[in-house]
C-alpha cells in the first residue's frame, strides 16, 4: 500500500459512485459538517468509500512526511479539546504520553457513550468507523504506541460489528498491521465490549474494565498518560475527538480554527432530544448561541408548550434556561453557567416538566451507577435521592433544601472520581435556576408543572375539552367517558392517578388539584 | 440450587471459548460475555469452571459478574423487554410506560414473568433519543411508543416461542 494506490482507489471509487461527492441533504444553514462529514454519505462497510473521501491520506502523510513532534504540534496548534466532556486539550495530553518514555504505550478510544440522552458517538461509530481507526493510528504514531483498544458499550452491537469489519478490511489492505505504508510503523486495534456500567466512561474505571476487573475508578494522579493500561502510558480519547484528527492533519490547524471560538475551536455535535420539534443530531460551530440551537435549528418545543430549560451534560451537568438563550455554547461558558458541555446531549424540557423531578431522575441514575468504592458517592447520592423523594412526595421542609445544598457540595468536594464529583450538579443547578419550584413543593405542597404525582390529588377535565377521545383511549383503567366531540369526564373513584390523560391532552383541558 | 449449564455444555465451552482466549491478555470479560450470550446467564457453575480452567479465584470472577449489569446469575425469559429510561425517554413519559408494562405482565421491573416469556430488563438509553420513548424487545426497536401500543407489542411477542 502506498499513496499511489490510495489515489487510484479514490479516483476509481468516485467514478463508480458519483453520489459520494454530493452534499448533505436537509442541512440547516447554521450547521457545519466536520465530524459527521461522511455520515449518511458513504457506505460504512466499504473501505473504498472512506478512501474516496480522502480517508487514510492523513495517516499516509504523517508516516511519510511528519515527525511525532510535528503531529503533536499541529494538534496542539489546532486547539482541539477533548469532546468527551472535560474539554482537556488533546495535543497536551498526547505530549505527556509522548514525553513519557516507555517501550509499550496504548491508545484507547472511549466509545462507552453512557450519558442517557446522548447518541453522537453511536452515529460516528456506525456510519464512519474508519475515521475512528485513522484517528487512533495518528494518535498512536504521535505518542509511540502500537496497540489500540476501542471500548464500546454493549448496548451498541451494530457499532461493534461495523468497527470489526472496518478493522478486518484495513488489515487486508495493510493500512493496519505491520510496516504500514512501507514504513516501520506497526499498529493493531482490538475491540473490547463493555457490560453495562456507566462509570466505565471514566478513564481509570475504563482501564480497570479492559484489564478484566470491576470497573472501579482509581485516584488520579498518576494520570493514565503517565501510568495507564497495564501500568503503561495510555491515551484515552473520545470518539468525536478522534473523528476530528485526520481532517486537522489534512487541512491544517488554521482551517480547524476557522470554526468555533478562540478557546473552543472547531465544531461540536449535539444530540437534540426531548420536547423539541426537530430531534436528532446536529453539528454546529462552537460559540453558536443556545437560542440558535433550540429555536432556529430545533424549531422550538412545539405542541403549544413553552420552552422551560435544556439539560446539558447529562447526569453530570445541569440546566440552562430562557435567560441563557443568548449565551454562546462552548466548554468554558457552560461551566461558568453551572452546567457543562458533557458529551453533547441536549434534552429540552417544557412547562410540563418538573425540575425537582428531573434532578431526582438524574440522582436515581447516579445511585445506580456509582461503583461503590468511595463513601461520599456511594452513600451521599443515596441520601440526596432520598431528600428529593421526600420533596416530590410533599414531605419536604425548608430545612431539607438547606440540607440538599450542603450535602451536594460535600459530595462534590470529596468524591474520588468524576462521577461523584459531578453527580450533585443537576441538584445545584436546578436549585439555582428554579428555587421557586423547590419552594412550591415544600411550602405550598404543589408541583407547578403538575408532574409530581405525590402532590396531585386528582385530575379534572375542564370545559375546554374538545372531545378528541385521546385521553379515554390512553386511560389504562377506562375511567374516562364522553361522546366524540363532547365533554369528557373522569370517574374519580376508578381513577388511579397515573397521569396518562394529562400527558396525552393536546388542548390543556386537563388540570390537576 | 438450580443448575443452568450442564457438564457437557461446560466441556463445549472449554473447547470453543476458553481455549480460544487462553493466551489473550486479561480475557475474563470476553469469556463472561460469551457465557452470557450462550446461556443467557453466568451461573455459579460456569464461574467455578472458569476459575478452575483459568486459575482465577472465584471471588474475583464473582466480583466482576456482580458489578456489571449485563451479567446475570439466572437465565432471562424468552424475550427481553426493556422500556428505555434514558433522559429523553423519561421526559417523554417512559415511567408511565414502565407502569403499564408491569401491570400488563404482572411482574416487576428487573424480573421475569411466571411463564418465563418476558424479562423486564433495566434499560438505560439505547441511543435512539430522537425516537423517544423507546421500547426494545430483544433486538426489535419500537420508537415513539404510546401506552396503547404496549398491549400490541406484548401480544406480538407472546405468540413467538411462548406456550401461554
Amino acid at each position: 500500500m502506498n499513496k499511489n494506490i490510495l489515489e487510484k482507489i479514490k479516483v476509481e471509487t468516485l467514478k463508480a459512485n458519483p453520489e459520494l461527492n454530493e452534499p448533505h441533504k436537509n442541512l440547516h444553514e447554521k450547521e457545519v459538517r466536520v465530524v459527521l462529514k461522511n455520515c449518511d454519505i458513504i457506505n460504512p462497510e466499504d473501505i473504498n468509500h472512506y478512501i474516496a473521501k480522502d480517508g487514510y491520506f492523513a495517516i499516509n502523510q504523517i508516516l511519510t512526511e511528519m515527525s511525532q513532534e510535528d503531529v503533536i504540534k499541529v494538534i496542539s496548534d489546532s486547539g482541539l479539546r477533548g469532546r468527551g466532556g472535560g474539554g482537556f486539550p488533546t495535543g497536551r495530553k498526547w505530549d505527556f504520553a509522548y514525553k513519557n518514555e516507555n517501550d509499550t504505550k496504548y491508545i484507547i478510544c472511549n466509545a462507552d457513550e453512557g450519558d442517557p440522552g446522548a447518541f453522537m458517538d453511536r452515529s460516528v461509530l456506525e456510519k464512519d468507523p474508519h475515521s475512528i481507526l485513522e484517528g487512533m493510528m495518528i494518535a498512536g504514531y504521535a505518542i509511540g504506541a502500537e496497540t489500540g483498544f476501542i471500548y464500546v458499550r454493549a448496548e451498541y452491537p451494530l457499532a461493534a460489528e461495523r468497527l470489526q469489519k472496518a478493522i478486518d478490511d484495513a488489515l487486508e489492505l495493510n493500512i493496519l498491521g505491520e510496516n504500514i505504508f512501507g514504513t516501520k510503523f506497526n499498529f493493531n486495534i482490538e475491540i473490547r465490549l463493555g457490560a453495562g456500567a456507566f462509570v466505565c466512561g471514566e478513564e481509570t474505571a475504563l482501564i480497570a474494565s479492559i484489564e478484566g476487573n470491576r470497573g472501579m475508578s482509581k485516584n488520579k494522579p498518576p494520570y493514565p498518560a503517565i501510568e495507564g493500561l497495564y501500568g503503561k502510558p495510555t491515551i484515552i480519547n473520545n470518539v468525536e475527538t478522534l473523528a476530528n484528527i485526520s481532517q486537522i492533519i489534512l487541512k491544517g490547524s488554521k482551517w480547524f480554527r476557522s470554526f468555533g471560538t478562540e478557546k473552543s475551536p472547531g465544531t461540536k455535535v449535539f444530540a437534540l432530544a426531548g420536547k423539541i420539534k426537530n430531534t436528532g443530531l446536529i453539528e454546529v460551530p462552537m460559540g453558536i448561541t443556545l437560542g440558535e440551537i433550540i429555536h432556529d435549528i430545533g424549531r422550538g418545543v412545539g405542541n403549544k408548550r413553552k420552552f422551560k430549560a435544556v439539560l446539558t451534560g447529562g447526569p453530570s451537568g445541569g440546566c440552562l434556561t430562557e435567560k441563557h438563550l443568548d449565551q454562546e455554547v462552548d466548554f468554558d461558558t457552560l461551566v461558568a453557567l453551572g452546567s457543562m458541555m458533557g458529551s453533547g446531549g441536549m434534552i429540552v424540557l417544557d412547562d410540563h416538566d418538573c425540575m425537582v423531578d428531573i434532578a431526582k431522575f438524574y440522582l436515581d441514575f447516579s445511585v445506580d451507577e456509582s461503583c461503590g468504592k468511595c463513601t461520599p458517592c456511594r452513600e451521599g447520592t443515596i441520601q440526596l435521592y432520598k431528600l428529593l423523594e421526600k420533596i416530590t412526595n410533599g414531605e419536604g421542609t425548608l430545612a431539607h433544601l438547606d440540607k440538599l445544598k450542603k450535602l451536594s457540595k460535600a459530595v462534590k468536594k470529596t468524591s474520588l472520581c468524576g462521577l461523584g464529583m459531578t453527580a450533585p450538579n443537576p441538584i445545584l443547578s436546578t436549585l439555582e435556576h428554579f428555587y421557586d419550584e423547590y419552594l412550591a413543593h415544600v411550602t405550598h405542597k404543589v408541583c407547578p408543572a403538575s408532574s409530581c404525582r405525590g402532590l396531585i390529588e386528582k385530575y379534572i377535565i375542564q370545559d375546554n375539552c374538545v372531545g378528541c377521545t385521546i385521553c379515554a383511549k390512553r386511560c389504562p383503567v377506562q375511567c374516562i367517558t364522553g361522546e366524540r366531540k363532547g365533554l369528557h369526564v373522569i370517574d374519580q373513584d376508578a381513577c388511579i392517578q397515573c397521569g396518562e390523560c394529562f400527558a396525552s391532552c393536546n388542548f390543556d383541558a386537563i388540570i390537576t388539584k | 440450587m438450580s443448575i443452568y449449564v450442564l457438564e457437557e455444555q461446560l466441556n463445549e465451552f472449554k473447547i470453543e471459548v476458553i481455549n480460544k482466549y487462553r493466551d489473550t491478555k486479561s480475557p475474563l470479560m470476553q469469556i463472561l460475555q460469551e457465557s452470557q450470550k450462550r446461556y443467557g446467564c453466568v451461573p455459579v457453575e460456569v464461574q467455578e469452571f472458569i476459575s478452575k480452567e483459568m486459575n482465577i479465584t472465584t471471588a474475583k470472577i464473582n466480583g466482576v459478574v456482580s458489578f456489571y449489569s449485563m451479567f446475570s446469575l439466572i437465565p432471562s425469559g424468552r424475550h427481553i423487554l426493556g422500556v428505555c429510561t434514558g433522559t429523553a425517554c423519561y421526559v417523554k413519559g417512559a415511567s408511565r410506560l414502565v407502569e403499564r408494562v408491569e401491570a400488563l405482565l404482572d411482574t416487576e421491573y428487573g424480573s421475569t414473568t411466571e411463564d418465563g416469556c418476558f424479562t423486564l430488563a433495566h434499560t438505560r438509553c439505547v441511543g435512539d433519543c430522537a425516537q423517544a420513548p423507546v421500547i426494545m424487545v430483544n433486538d426489535e426497536f419500537n420508537g415513539k411508543v404510546t401506552s396503547d401500543d404496549i398491549p400490541k407489542i406484548i401480544a406480538r411477542h407472546r405468540g413467538k416461542n411462548c406456550k401461554k
